[in-house]
């Protein structure tokens, strides 16, 4: 074996054809870390995104705090051209896909032309920019309005600049589902992959923490009013009173098995191994919310058992009635304390589509570094949850499967699984015994594996 | 786009008395609607060059068109706007509708 921690898998290991699709480049954008390595050391160590919404007087909001990034310089990252025409949340998924595909050396040029596309999510659009155009329209006229409005405030407009971006001129999707359209993204570039892409850029990044986005962020009735940002967003905690919003995410270039091991990739994250997507039933049908059929949806087109899963990212609402519905789905699919069980989210907020890929990220490097990142702030867990919620410091697991777990307002559920790249050794830096090679009682269980 | 045709090169050739787009002033208001030109220079030597290959699209100049014409005080109409394909041609557009505008005639 000649992977490391830092390399990750030897790409020689990856089976072609039916195989999963292959995370090989990741670009984050977090209110704790601007860079997938900046936001992963924040994360381990525990430094909180969460802060008062700077540039105006948010503290007369109810719920005046948020996951806000710092120092993102658009001016400085990127071309002058893009910025007359984007609002913040376009700018910070430009960047997020630019180190997206600069860390998975993926050049789109080199691929057939419409086999590359790009799937991503978003819920809000670009509020800054509009709100900002919408004042010029009521005080001085329609004469005044961008042109570039048209299409700026649109949260389609991510899909489309990224694709202009890198000439992806393949399949352009966008998705919209609240928290949940974030990780139904590599659900449908699992799709496009199947139908024949080679590469997918997905993934989401939000932004909307103008006046107007914070107090739209509000009118959903889920907002924590709670003003100390280490006691503001504490899912499946006693104190549990909504969540705090926040602005990033990720992108991540996605390839098939195939087309990663041609080309040479540098380097494989994980598998995506099987999605799917759920929506509740309407409220009083007496029957229950799809979040563990979502699960389990996801884990039988993985092929991967239940006792398989080494750690849940869950989707952490944070209000009482929606933690307590995400623990019996959990209880339901893994037994009490079955498995870890961990929101790293309370550090940056819940980011709306940016959230689950961030979550995604952080599954793929838990995979890689065998150490499952804790959920903050929470000091009382609900006791009846019955969960193995991890806290506190990282905890060092052998993960090979992790789950992650995504719901949206108004019914949404979705639930993806990301095994570790096929023949990688399992999570070199918790490895600390004897053992190198991978275990084979607990290999990623892809039904495809056996006849590739 | 390769059947565009590009206006006469004879030059910006109508002398007014009123305020008149120069080049100079294209270039401030172009990069304040649509961004700078990374690594272009909108220079003599752009003059003839298609907007498109300056690497500004039809909103980019629509942008700069609205802008030009509150600021110069002229209504451009889209139509023409989007014939005038290069800096040269656009720069006549505006001082024409200028000159126009300056002999009370209208258009």
């Amino acid at each position: 074996m000649t992977a490391t921690s830092v390399t990750g898998a030897p790409v020689t290991g990856l089976s072609a054809g039916t195989a999963p699709p292959v995370v090989t480049g990741i670009g984050v954008v977090a209110p704790n870390g601007l860079g997938v390595q900046e936001w992963w050391d924040a994360t381990l160590r525990g430094e909180s995104g969460i802060r008062l919404v700077p540039g105006y007087d948010a503290a007369r909001y109810p719920s005046p705090l948020a996951g806000v990034v710092t120092g993102f310089d658009a001016a400085a990252m990127l071309p002058g051209r893009l910025l007359p025409q984007t609002d913040r949340v376009t700018r910070l998924a430009l960047v997020a896909a630019q180190w997206a595909f600069e860390d998975s050396g993926a050049d789109p040029a080199a691929l057939p032309e419409y086999t590359t596309g790009v799937a991503t999510s978003n819920a809000t659009g670009g509020f800054e920019f509009t709100h900002r155009e919408v004042r010029k329209l009521w005080t001085e006229g329609p004469g005044r309005v961008s042109v570039y409005e048209s299409f700026a405030w649109f949260y389609a407009v991510n899909t489309g600049q990224i694709s202009i971006r890198h000439g992806l001129r393949g399949p352009g999707s966008v998705l919209v589902a609240d928290q949940a359209g974030g990780l139904d993204t590599f659900g449908q570039a699992r799709r496009m992959l199947g139908k024949g892409a080679a590469l997918v850029v997905s993934g989401g990044v939000e932004s909307a923490l103008d006046p107007w986005g914070l107090l739209s962020h509000h009118s959903g009735g889920r907002l924590s009013g709670v003003r100390d940002p280490a006691r503001a967003y504490l899912p499946f905690d006693e104190a549990a009173a909504g969540h705090v919003p926040g602005e990033g995410g990720a992108l991540l270039v996605v390839e098939s098995a195939s087309a990663a091991a041609e080309r040479g990739a540098r380097q494989v994250y994980g598998q995506l191994a099987g999605h799917a997507s759920t929506f509740d039933p309407p409220p009083g049908s007496g029957r229950p919310p799809g979040l563990a059929r979502a699960a389990r949806l996801a884990l039988a087109q993985a092929g991967v058992a239940p006792a398989d899963v080494d750690v849940v990212f869950a989707d952490a609402a944070a209000r009482p009635a929606l933690d307590d519905a995400e623990a019996a789905a959990l209880e339901e699919l893994f037994g009490p304390y079955g498995v870890p069980v961990t929101a790293p989210k309370t550090l940056t907020g819940r980011l709306t589509a940016g959230g689950p890929p961030l979550d995604v990220v952080a599954a793929l490097l838990t995979l890689r570094h065998g150490l499952i990142p804790p959920t903050a702030h929470v000091e009382r867990p609900v006791p009846r949850h019955r969960l193995d919620l991890v806290r506190g410091e990282p905890r060092p697991a052998r993960v090979r499967t992790a789950l992650v777990l995504a719901r949206g307002h108004g019914g949404f559920n979705s639930a993806l699984v990301v095994t570790a790249p096929s023949g990688a050794p399992a999570a070199p830096d918790a490895d600390r015994g004897p053992r190198t090679e991978p275990d084979a009682d607990r290999g990623p269980r892809t039904e495809e594996e056996g006849i590739a | 786009m390769n059947d565009i045709v590009l206006p006469e090169h004879s030059g910006p050739e109508l002398h007014l008395d009123g305020p008149r787009l120069q080049l100079a002033d294209l270039r401030n208001v172009l990069v304040e609607c649509a961004g700078d030109l990374d690594d272009v220079e909108l220079g003599e030597a752009a003059l003839d060059r298609l907007f498109t290959d300056l690497g500004y699209d039809s909103l980019a100049i629509l942008e700069t068109a609205a802008a030009v014409g509150q600021r110069y005080g002229v209504e451009l109409r889209d139509e023409d706007v989007a014939e005038a394909v290069t800096p040269r041609a656009f720069l006549l557009l505006v001082n024409r509708t200028l000159a126009t505008a300056a002999q009370g005639t209208p258009s």
